[in-house]
């Protein structure tokens, strides 16, 4: 194959500064949590979909999705889950704050950040705490 | 047609992607409809954690609780499908490999969805 000619030639000549450069700021750990929280959950889509599958098969189906997902593996992957959905909430809310014109200064945006991390945690740990302590499962 | 529009109006503003801004609305109506959405699905979630599948089958039979179910399902998978397209375009950069990806989220998307309200409308018909 012929190379392509629009490919930019290697330079030997010094880069700006990128990434790998500067101080990680907390709004830069938002912004890339909120994508990764993103793509974590379309793997929670395919989890979600077998969940209805299993529910629509009667009890031996619903029995061989707890099989799976009620074994330690299984509740780190639905903390994971729980957690990214909590997560991608608070940080779209957040953006959508955003969009509108609030908090985006930076201090405000700085200290939100914080707060979206600190919420998205108690969020999936008292979600958690409710289910460990029996107190899930009250649609029953 | 005339539409009395110059073609440098009809292109301005539409920028590199030729869509201009309608994915990012989209991406924005769609967010805005799962905030509630979410909070019902996770209260739901939490309800029948540990409970049977009798439970679960009943609770998403009730016709309300199979259209918000449907609702969350497919609303989620559309924000989803945008969002990974920007994930897409921002770090995939040979075009074969985006064309492929994207067509895998597409492929993902329609199987995920088309499992989910099959199983959601088969529940209501129980």
């Amino acid at each position: 194959m012929a190379a392509n000619p629009q490919r930019p030639v290697a330079s030997t000549r010094p880069l700006s500064p990128h990434l790998t450069i500067y101080r990680w700021p907390v709004t830069m750990m938002t912004s890339i949590t909120h994508r990764a929280t993103g793509m974590a959950m379309a793997v929670g889509a395919a989890v979600l979909a077998w969940w209805l599958i299993s529910v629509s098969n009667g009890p031996e189906g619903y029995d061989s999705f707890h099989a799976v997902m009620d074994t330690v593996p299984g509740l780190i992957v639905v903390f994971g889950l729980v957690w990214s959905l909590a997560y991608h909430f608070f940080s779209g809310l957040r953006h959508l704050a955003w969009d509108l014109g609030y908090g985006f200064e930076k201090k405000l945006a700085e200290r939100n950040s914080v707060i979206v991390f600190a919420l998205s945690f108690l969020t999936a740990a008292a979600i958690f705490a409710v289910f460990f302590t029996g107190h899930g499962g009250y649609l029953q | 047609m005339n539409s009395g529009q110059t073609p440098l109006h009809k292109v301005r503003g539409l920028g590199a992607s030729h869509s201009g801004t309608g994915h990012f609305w989209r991406e924005r109506i769609s967010a805005v409809a799962l905030a509630p959405l979410s909070l019902w699905f996770g209260y739901v979630m939490l309800g029948l954690a540990g409970t049977s599948e009798v439970t679960a089958l009943q609770y998403l039979a009730h016709p309300w609780n199979a259209l918000l179910m449907g609702a969350f399902v497919a609303i989620s998978l559309y924000h989803m499908r945008l969002g990974l397209q920007v994930v897409i375009d921002d770090y995939i950069h040979s075009a074969g490999m985006k064309i492929f990806l994207v067509l895998m989220v597409l492929l993902a998307v329609l199987v995920i969805g088309g499992l989910s309200l099959f199983a959601i409308i088969r529940i209501a018909a129980l």
